[in-house]
């Protein structure tokens, strides 16, 4: 809670971003993204270029950059990941300082730091830029299958409920003297998972009763129909269109 | 009651699949614009009562009727526009991402889109006074709030009788006291199934006793509530200090 929508990742506002509808922006993440990983090995040039093209978008919507980057934290496993390959990889080395890294695995960290980077700062920005129930909707526009769309929308709603009942059962446990200190406590960790498993199942049952009795069929109703205008589509494709090119260019380069 | 009963109950038996009998034979009949409570101890076959209404269960034997049209598979979709059932856990009744939405739900089922349905959803808000949280998600009301909005959800489609399950349950007085004035308001016949003995006292003329999986005693609420015997026999109690009082 606490945040005005209630989601840490989104950022309110009314940019041209933010007012772009859903299913535009996830295709145009998908094909930036795309786009990104298209880069071939070996040259570098090209990233600067799909940066530069993701800072103008940021730019239109008006996210400040650090709440972009205090959510980047997210990428540290990966970071990590990349920053282990030049010392596990085979081929030529070249020192560094005082130890000797693959160079293959160094450029490949680079890359791999590189495209890592800006797919998940483009999903921070579609995130921040849009309520997490548009995405839903989004994704049910893009003919997402119905079950799929159903459990996001379900998630949405209900990850708080189901949080609060953990909350409420560690209250009880700790109420009663138990403090998960070593491994030999972990039965009760684990007892207490089972029952959190019992009473959602349960509560799924109740909510579809629910459902049922308001007609239910099968079907969520589609209560936010999404369009897009043609200028729309056009404009925000730029950015994909832009780095697609970027990058064959650097293949047809090398 | 004028005219032919809005729900008409008769002879209606109900076996769970593992074989417990839970009713044994229930007929009621509420006439349009009344409010009943159905009053009786914990396991009397109320909550079973109420799913046999809009045909989540389907009767054993005897049949549920309402405003004439009887419940079958093949009336589904119209018995459940008419009868409205709110269950006690809101966190069960608002399952979309916003209040909006939620009251959109039926409405939408029922085919509403556009203008017609905002309406609707405006309509419904607004009996609740509920209206000024339409885009809120329903986790970040209070649950009082949400109690209301899941009245709202049922009142959207419009039912010819709301089925409340335990309406006053885990509110607090202030909350308690608003949703009566919020049912007392509305133009709709109520059943209302409640152990807050007050609460039904208050908003029921009338009241029915299920016990064992029948109807044990029906009449006015005062009465029932007066009857000592009878009240001591279906394991019912007024909470302590409380007498009803004397018209």
């Amino acid at each position: 809670m606490g945040a005005p929508h209630g989601h840490a990742l989104h950022f309110h506002g009314h940019s041209p971003v933010h007012r772009l509808p859903a299913h535009v922006k996830i295709v145009v993440l998908v094909g930036y993204v795309l786009a990104v990983v298209a880069t071939p090995r070996g040259v570098f040039w090209p990233y600067a270029a799909h940066l530069l093209a993701l800072a103008g978008a940021v730019a239109v919507s008006r996210v400040p950059l650090a709440h972009l980057a205090k959510r980047l934290v997210i990428e540290v496993p990966f970071v990590v990941f990349a920053l282990v390959l030049p010392f596990v990889a085979t081929g030529p080395r070249t020192a560094v300082g005082p130890v000797e890294i693959s160079q293959p695995g160094l450029e490949a960290a680079a890359a791999l730091l590189a495209k890592g980077t800006l797919g998940v700062l483009a999903s921070l920005l579609l995130a921040a830029t849009t309520e997490p129930r548009d995405i839903v909707a989004g994704f049910e526009k893009l003919r997402l299958p119905q079950p799929l769309v159903q459990i996001m929308s379900f998630m949405l709603r209900y990850t708080e409920v189901v949080a609060a009942d953990l909350g409420r059962m560690r209250v009880a446990r700790e109420s009663r003297g138990f403090r998960a200190r070593s491994v030999r406590q972990w039965p009760a960790l684990g007892a207490t998972l089972g029952a959190l498993f019992i009473r959602s199942y349960e509560r799924g049952e109740r909510v579809h009763l629910a459902m049922l009795s308001r007609g239910y069929t099968g079907r969520l109703p589609t209560l936010r129909p999404l369009t897009a205008t043609g200028s729309q589509w056009a404009a925000s494709g730029l950015l994909p269109i832009a780095c697609g090119l970027v990058s064959a260019a650097a293949v047809l380069a090398g | 009651m004028s005219g032919a009963p809005v729900l008409d109950v008769r002879g209606l038996a109900y076996a769970y699949p593992d074989g417990h009998q839970a009713l044994f034979g229930v007929d009621l009949q509420v006439g349009r614009g009344e409010r009943v409570s159905l009053l009786g101890p914990n396991g009397a076959g109320k909550t079973t009562l109420v799913l046999h209404l809009n045909g989540i269960l389907t009767a054993g034997a005897g049949a549920v009727t309402v405003s004439g049209l009887p419940v079958t598979k093949a009336n589904l979709g119209e018995i459940r526009r008419r009868v409205g059932i709110v269950f006690q856990d809101p966190d069960d009744q608002l399952f979309m991402p916003t209040v909006r939405d939620d009251v959109a739900f039926g409405p939408a089922n029922l085919g509403l889109r556009g203008d017609q349905l905002d309406s609707r959803v405006h309509r419904a808000l607004d009996q609740v006074g509920m209206v000024e949280f339409v885009d809120r998600p329903p986790h970040h009301l209070s649950f009082g709030q949400r109690r209301r909005v899941a009245v709202a959800t049922v009142l959207a489609m419009e039912p010819e009788i709301l089925v409340l399950d335990e309406p006053s349950s885990n509110l607090d007085p202030a909350s308690r006291r608003e949703l009566a004035e919020i049912l007392r308001s509305l133009d709709v016949t109520v059943l209302m199934v409640t152990h807050d003995l007050p609460y039904a006292l208050e908003l029921c003329e009338r009241a029915v006793v299920l016990s064992g999986g029948v109807i044990a005693a029906d009449g006015p609420t005062r009465d029932l509530l007066s009857d000592a015997d009878l009240m001591a026999r279906h394991r019912l109690e007024l909470p302590y200090g409380f007498t009803v009082p004397t018209p």
